[in-house]
């Protein structure tokens, strides 16, 4: 095939060319692009062009819509939109045309389909979901372009969580025999990986592959990937230092096929991109970046030929070298490299020499001295850019000396520099350079610098200049006279500021003179403290103030007016922003009235020069203690903390606005609040209004309580059983309590009868504003009359107080037991699918399932189940075992396989039961996995085998001596990868006898979350004198083994919910045939990955665990459409989407 | 890896403009807007890199038109002008010496050829034989698919 296109190529460039000359062929006449184009170019005025894409756009706007339109014409009319959009005008209308056309057309539509759909859509653009199938479908075609264009696409626009759809193709495609497919397909799985690593994570190996792939293009596209996953993690790498090296040397050495030479620079991208990741591996490891240094001296040496791709292969080795851990010669040819990058006459290189001595500086400040006259002159260059990269290389060698010369050039180059970026950068630059000497001139100069980087910098610059530039100041240096003199120059300077008119200054700027005149102003003794009083006052009146500034000067003003005899300005200012509209504004000018009439006070409060002292604060606020007992006494609701707040909100929200359960959050905290607590919560209100005990048993108040249950719970939840709680416990209820109140009569269940009492006088009052209405004029005798009715009355309130509480108990009691007795049938129902499913199940995961049943408190009333469970377990023991011996610890399948693969071969000994005597019996007694070879060879066999416990992961590693002789001096050595070996890292064994067998422990930590993850180890020995030798092994980890149950109430999970950051969405396959879907799927869910169903709720279930040691996470799960609609939530980034990996894998194993 | 490209013309006309990394449409704008500025505002013999915002920008006019990347911090601002140069080279020998205006009225072609040349903002064939067999393999079905078709096509509109 490829002959056939090569001889059509050969013809084709001709027949292009003549096509698409100017002015001839494709672009005349006809061509309705052509005439717009046309059209638009003879335009003279914006307005003009609106008009005209306007009229055009509404063409294409019907066209697109007639079905008349064939695929062809509105190829033709999808590249005009692509044309109106790159305009700048919209033509949203036709996006879903796109689509269309990708998904219907032939091969040539289809091409402008997904280049329209790439250029018109973003990752979160909610059309893409309609591009999925015709991906997929693209994706699997026999035609290879179809399969290039979507890879492409996937490349460019596939949002995250449409990944899942399309990676099992695209993974596919690395086994394809094209190898333009294998590029694009590694290269579409590096940019997976940018927006998802977890999602990648499985196919490590095959990314392996792909560098090892026979055609370069493909390698190199692999070294993408691995640049980003050695710049995350270099040391999980080193291994393949050495590959890097050989493919560089290959380059170098020009092994490549002539066609990647590019300008006869052999594969510079490739070069380019493998001295990258060298210096990534290089960096600070010494043994590492000996192997490189040969590979680098000859990258060096034969990028001589005088061409700008060379001097991209030399910048770069440059890099490296100076990345590295340093070689002596290496350095002195690099340092030579640069020189030429500096002296070369183009500019290009000049800017990247003076980039490459910045970034050696501090290692080589020699250099510099070399470059000294280049470096002169590109400070007064005429490009800025290149002024500015000098000013940089200046500013990391600034020293005591210098930094006046340099700080002036800074500053020179910002007062012209219009760019934000630049200035904020720059600024920042100066104030550290000025704070770090501040008295290399005098002290005018400190704060003469700091005055232009404020008013320059204003008020774009970052927040902490001004504020570490008051602290400084306020703080001081070491010499008393001097941080005196620098104060004083700071108020001279502001003040003569301040003299001149129309002072245009930021507001940062100004907000720190206020503070600084007023803190300091008694420095200047000459003047007197009214004349600054007048001038901050003026300032006040200032229209470009802000408000913000206004509340500093005003804070000045009040420290100015305590060492005046009470100027008029103080008590104008005071009385002027009393009635501020801006409350901050108002709180300042009420302060300065009070404490202006208080001079004593204002004295205590206020003390000349104390900024640094310290202020004692009670940070428990107990001096409000009283206030708030008075309040609570008085009947005020308690305080309650954001958070609650919030959730409270949201349940209003979902009482009134939503019908149910649109979405967890709402949900979720309506039914912490109404569904658990609420039988509780509204007997203890009803002791608030308790106006009238008539009401209490009228059906009313029950059908309050139902409609609070049923937005909870659903049709088809546990709702009669929520029925019958409220009618068999509160009968006694008032009928018109919002839910708002709710909570916080709960919350106040201990102040209850307190709570009780001051009810009454309000209840006393409209009893006699009722009698006075009714017996007006009747005489003393009725007032009697009343005052004992009113006693009586409190006395039936506190009775039924009483009451409520203990039904209030029996309630709290009741949906204990329901609690209870529902996990009895979840765990009932756990049984039930054990029982039908564990045939097939892992006896690993059964192991570990038991141990967390015994964790979760839910099981005690349950251990009959947990001993069918058990007993179950073991029957499958015995069965899976085909040695017939079922030693506890030989449950894994594991082990049939691997074991004696070594054992049987070599020794007499049956393989099971060799290791078993050496599992501490306290260890047997916990879930474990099988045990695992690790490695072996004649004299000496490594094993391991997986604890489980309720908080750590043990590892148990098992060596053996398979010789007759003493093995010496065994150390197992743990290297650090993602997973933590806790305690030491090594274990050792002076001596070990000729078949005996020794064992460690070590317990094991996932550090960051990731779906899987390698232990890394090696044992070294001395099988014989003097002749030490070393086995590595290597042991797999999932996720999964570091999960564990978390066995929190539906109200905690609430909680948890609101204040839990990262979350991620997914839907996932339902069990469908189930009965119960949603159960029988978190049930699965629960026995492969130890997960806690802590609620189902209708079509909804909230599960919860967490990753060892105690990293939560929480799930959402809804049936939406025949899939389960998962919504993971963790205070870990990284833990959602590992975890949804591993749900994904589970469901896909059922 | 490249953050995007954009090609306008001295006019301050946007003639090409592929993104690498979402990036809202209003932001694409305000970008395109700023940088275009920027970059003819400076003058012929001036540098062709620029540190903008978190960015390096490197730009290189051929003719009228500027062809401008935005690429990372720690990427080698020599090679990335390389980039642009074998991207010139190729649209050269696609159409055959090439001008604005056949970028201009052949813009898809033009895109094509960038997709076929970088992908994701990774450089994804370092030959230039390569990349031109692809496109034109994908141009020659289109040709051969075309032409049945269209006479079908006219005689049905006829």
């Amino acid at each position: 095939m490829s002959d056939v296109v090569e001889k059509t190529l050969t013809a084709l460039p001709s027949l292009l060319s003549l096509d698409s000359q100017p002015g001839t062929g494709k672009l005349s006449g006809t061509s309705k692009l052509g005439n717009l184009i046309r059209n638009i170019a003879e335009l003279t005025s914006k307005h003009d062009e609106e008009k005209l894409i306007k009229k055009e756009l509404a063409a294409i706007k019907e066209h697109v819509s007639s079905p008349n339109t064939t695929l062809r014409q509105m190829k033709e009319i999808m590249v005009r939109m692509i044309y109106c959009e790159m305009l700048g005008y919209e033509a949203s209308f036709g996006y879903i045309h796109a689509i269309k056309l990708a998904q219907q057309g032939s091969l040539l539509e289809k091409r402008v389909g997904y280049l329209a759909v790439s250029l018109f859509l973003n990752e979160s653009h909610e059309l893409l979901l309609l591009l999925v199938n015709t991906v997929l479908k693209d994706l699997q075609s026999t035609n290879l372009i179809e399969v290039c264009m979507a890879l492409t696409v996937t490349s460019q626009i596939f949002p995250k969580d449409m990944i899942p759809a399309v990676l099992p193709l695209v993974e596919d495609k690395l086994q394809h025999s094209k190898e333009i497919i294998r590029r694009k397909a590694v290269l579409a799985l590096y940019k997976f990986y940018l927006i998802a690593p977890n999602q990648v994570q499985h196919i490590h190996d095959k990314f392996r592959k792909a560098l090892c792939d026979k055609d370069p293009d493909v390698m190199a596209a692999s070294l993408h990937i691995y640049g980003q996953m050695i710049k995350e993690n270099p040391e999980g790498y080193k291994d393949l230092t050495e590959s890097f090296v050989t493919i560089l040397k290959q380059v170098v050495g020009g092994k490549l096929p002539v066609e990647f030479n590019y300008h006869s620079v052999p594969a510079p991208w490739l070069q380019i991109q493998l001295l990258r990741i060298l210096a990534l591996l290089g960096k600070d490891d010494q043994s590492t970046s000996e192997l490189m240094y040969d590979v680098l001296d000859e990258s060096v040496r034969r990028a001589e030929i005088n061409h700008n791709m060379t001097y991209a292969i030399l910048f770069e080795c440059v890099k490296t070298v100076y990345t590295i851990y340093p070689k002596s010669d290496l350095l002195e040819k690099a340092a030579k490299c640069i020189g030429k990058f500096v002296l070369s006459p183009k500019i290009n290189l000049k800017y990247l020499g003076l980039k490459a001595l910045t970034y050696v500086i501090q290692q080589d400040p020699n250099l510099a001295l070399q470059h000294q006259m280049t470096i002169i002159e590109c400070l007064d260059h005429s490009d800025p850019i290149v002024k500015r990269e000098t000013l940089e290389l200046l500013y990391r060698i600034t020293n005591g000396q210098n930094v006046t010369v340099i700080v002036e050039k800074m500053l020179d180059f910002l007062r012209q520099s219009k760019d934000e970026y630049t200035t904020i950068d720059l600024v920042g630059k100066v104030a550290e350079l000025a704070e770090k000497y501040p008295f290399t001139d005098n002290n005018e100069w400190f704060i003469q610098t700091m005055n232009i980087v404020l008013s320059v910098g204003g008020d774009v610059m970052q927040p902490d200049i001004p504020n570490n530039f008051l602290r400084l100041l306020a703080e001081g240096f070491e010499n008393e006279t001097e941080d005196h003199q620098l104060r004083l120059h700071a108020v001279n300077s502001y003040l003569s500021l301040l003299e001149k008119d129309n002072v245009h200054v930021p507001q940062r700027f100004l907000q720190v003179i206020s503070w600084v005149l007023g803190e300091y102003f008694f420095l200047k003794a000459e003047t007197k403290p009214e004349v600054v009083l007048d001038k901050l006052g003026r300032l006040l009146d200032q229209s470009f103030v802000t408000s913000e500034t206004k509340g500093w000067i005003i804070a000045a003003i009040t420290k100015l007016s305590s060492h005046t005899v009470c100027p008029n300005t103080v008590a104008e200012v005071a009385q002027k922003y009393t009635t501020s509209l801006d409350t901050v504004l108002r709180q300042h000018a009420f302060e300065l009235k009070h404490l202006n009439e208080d001079r004593d006070l204002i004295r205590r409060v206020l003390p000349l020069d104390a900024s640094c002292e310290d202020i004692e604060v009670d940070t428990s606020l107990s001096f409000l203690d009283g206030f708030v007992a008075d309040a609570l006494g008085r009947g005020a609701a308690p305080y309650k903390p954001h958070h609650q707040r919030q959730e409270e909100l949201s349940q209003e929200k979902a009482l009134n606005y939503e019908p149910y359960g649109l979405s967890l959050p709402v949900s979720l905290s309506s039914c912490s609040i109404t569904g658990r607590q609420s039988p509780t919560g509204l007997s203890l209100s009803s002791g608030l209004s308790g106006n009238s005990t008539e009401m209490g048993p009228k059906g009313g108040s029950n059908s309050l309580k139902l409609e609070g249950v049923r937005n909870v719970w659903g049709k088809e939840g546990y709702l009669p059983q929520k029925e019958t709680t409220a009618e068999g416990t509160l009968q006694v209820l008032p009928g018109h309590e919002g839910p708002g109140t709710e909570e916080s009569a709960m919350e106040n269940a201990s102040l209850q009868p307190d709570l009780a009492s001051p009810t009454i006088p309000e209840e006393d009052q409209e009893k006699q504003q009722l009698a006075s209405s009714l017996f007006v004029g009747l005489g003393s005798h009725n007032t009697l009359c009343l005052m004992g009715k009113s006693e009586n009355t409190s006395q039936r309130f506190r009775r039924k107080t009483n009451k409520t509480q203990e039904s209030s108990n029996a309630s709290e009691k009741f949906s204990d037991s329901s609690i209870s007795s529902r996990s009895t049938v979840e765990s009932l129902m756990d049984n039930n699918i054990l029982e039908n499913t564990s045939s097939e199940q892992e006896t690993e995961l059964t192991t570990l399932n038991q141990s967390s049943n015994q964790a979760s408190e839910f099981q005690d009333s349950t251990t009959p189940d947990g001993l069918l469970n058990g007993g179950e377990r073991e029957k499958q023991d015995m069965s899976s075992d085909p040695s017939g011996q079922a030693p506890s610890l030989f449950t894994g399948g594991d082990m049939v396989i691997l074991q004696p693969s070594c054992a049987a071969a070599e020794n007499e000994q049956p393989p099971a039961t060799r290791p078993p005597p050496s599992l501490p019996t306290e260890l047997s007694q916990l879930a474990h996995s099988g045990v695992q070879g690790l490695c072996s060879n004649e004299s000496i066999a490594v094993s391991a085998c997986k604890i489980y416990k309720d908080d750590s992961v043990v590892l148990v590693v098992f060596i053996t001596n398979k010789s007759t002789s003493a093995i010496k001096d065994i150390i197992v050595r743990f290297a650090p990868t993602e997973l933590k070996v806790s305690e030491s890292t090594s274990h050792g064994f002076p001596l070990l006898e000729g078949q005996n067998t020794a064992n460690c422990q070590c317990s094991v930590l996932m550090e960051k979350p990731c779906a899987q993850g390698a232990l890394v180890g090696s044992i070294a020995y001395q099988a014989e004198p003097e002749k030490s030798s070393e086995l590595q092994f290597s042991l797999a980890f999932a996720l999964a083994d570091f999960i564990r149950p978390l066995t929190i109430s539906t109200e905690e999970y609430g909680k948890l919910w609101l204040a839990f950051s990262n979350d991620v969405k997914q839907n996932l396959k339902l069990l469908s045939d189930a009965k119960d879907p949603l159960t029988a799927t978190l049930n699965a869910l629960k026995e492969t990955l130890q997960l806690h169903i802590v609620d189902i709720i209708g079509t909804e279930g909230i599960v919860a665990c967490q990753l060892l040691p105690a990293i939560p996470c929480l799930l959402h799960c809804r049936i939406n459409t025949g899939m389960l609609a998962v919504w993971l939530r963790s205070p870990s980034p990284d833990l959602p989407d590992c975890l949804l990996y591993q749900c994904q894998k589970a469901i896909q194993k059922l | 890896m490249m953050r995007f490209m954009l090609l306008f013309s001295r006019q301050g006309k946007l003639r090409l403009q592929k993104w690498y990394t979402p990036t809202s449409e209003r932001d694409k704008k305000k970008l395109v807007r700023e940088l275009m500025q920027m970059v003819l505002a400076r003058k012929p013999k001036m540098c062709s890199f620029l540190e903008w915002r978190d960015l390096k920008i490197v730009y290189k006019r051929y003719a009228s038109l500027y062809f401008c990347c935005a690429v990372e911090e720690q990427d080698n601002e020599l090679i990335t002008l390389e980039v642009i140069h074998r991207f010139v080279e190729l649209l050269d020998k696609y159409f055959g010496s090439v001008c604005e205006l056949d970028i201009i009225f052949n813009f898809e072609k033009a895109y094509f050829i960038l997709d076929e040349f970088l992908m994701g903002g990774e450089i994804q064939d370092t030959s230039k034989k390569s990349v031109l067999k692809a496109i034109e393999q994908a141009d020659l079905l289109q040709e051969e698919d075309e032409s049945p078709r269209s006479v079908l096509e006219e005689m049905g509109l006829a």
